[in-house]
């Protein structure tokens, strides 16, 4: 089953038009898979203002996710348009502080001593 | 159609037959694995190239409404 071009379009638009998208099984709200609930609970805990994708609401987004980055799980992270990557590498970003610094760089607003506490918490 | 550990090393194996991999059985029900793989390709590559290689060692077994393997925590290293 190939994409529709308009799953890759639709996805190409919402990273571009937005600085942090996560693509993940349920909401921010309601979040409906682990993994894609660990990562909107760091964005959310950190503060990050990020739009959210639920795949299991369009199938095709669902596949095209996985065309758009050649990546085979959901969630994935989007910030500035680039791939970051998905639960297991940004719970690693976030507590090795490479998640700090990279929103840092891309001007991306965050609460810098809830990352701390995500850290302090899980030493 | 769930997975075995050693379903997962061999087809890691085929693609990094130098690699040091380990996989940890998380919940018992063949689905839920952790794999740790260091391997010297990785120098050099950041952690999504790292992955992308072992994700496509794993030749669509983790994706798919069908895919057999559920949940692969994955941690990805070049050697020290």
């Amino acid at each position: 089953m190939t994409t529709t071009t308009t799953a890759q379009d639709q996805i190409r638009d919402t990273v571009s038009k937005n600085d942090v998208v996560l693509f993940m099984k349920g909401t921010k709200t309601v979040p409906q898979c682990g993994f894609s609930s660990r990562v909107a609970g760091v964005l959310n805990f950190m503060g990050v203002e990020f739009s959210d994708v639920n795949v299991l609401a369009d199938a095709d987004i669902r596949q095209g996710i996985k065309d758009f980055s050649d990546w085979p799980t959901i969630p994935q992270l989007y910030v500035k348009g680039e791939f970051v990557g998905g639960c297991d590498i940004v719970t690693e970003m976030t507590l090795s502080g490479e998640l700090d610094q990279l929103f840092a760089d891309k001007g991306i607003a965050f609460n810098k001593e809830a990352a701390d506490q995500i850290r302090a918490a899980n030493e | 159609m769930a997975m075995e550990a050693q379903d997962i090393e061999a087809l890691i194996r085929e693609s990094f037959p130098k690699a040091k991999i380990t996989i940890t059985d998380l919940a018992g029900d063949g689905n839920h694995y952790a794999a740790e793989v260091i391997d010297e390709s990785f120098k050099g590559m950041n952690r999504v190239q790292q992955q992308r290689a072992v994700y496509a060692a794993l030749k669509g077994k983790m994706d798919g409404a069908q895919g057999e393997l559920h949940a692969l925590a994955l941690t990805t290293k070049a050697p020290e």
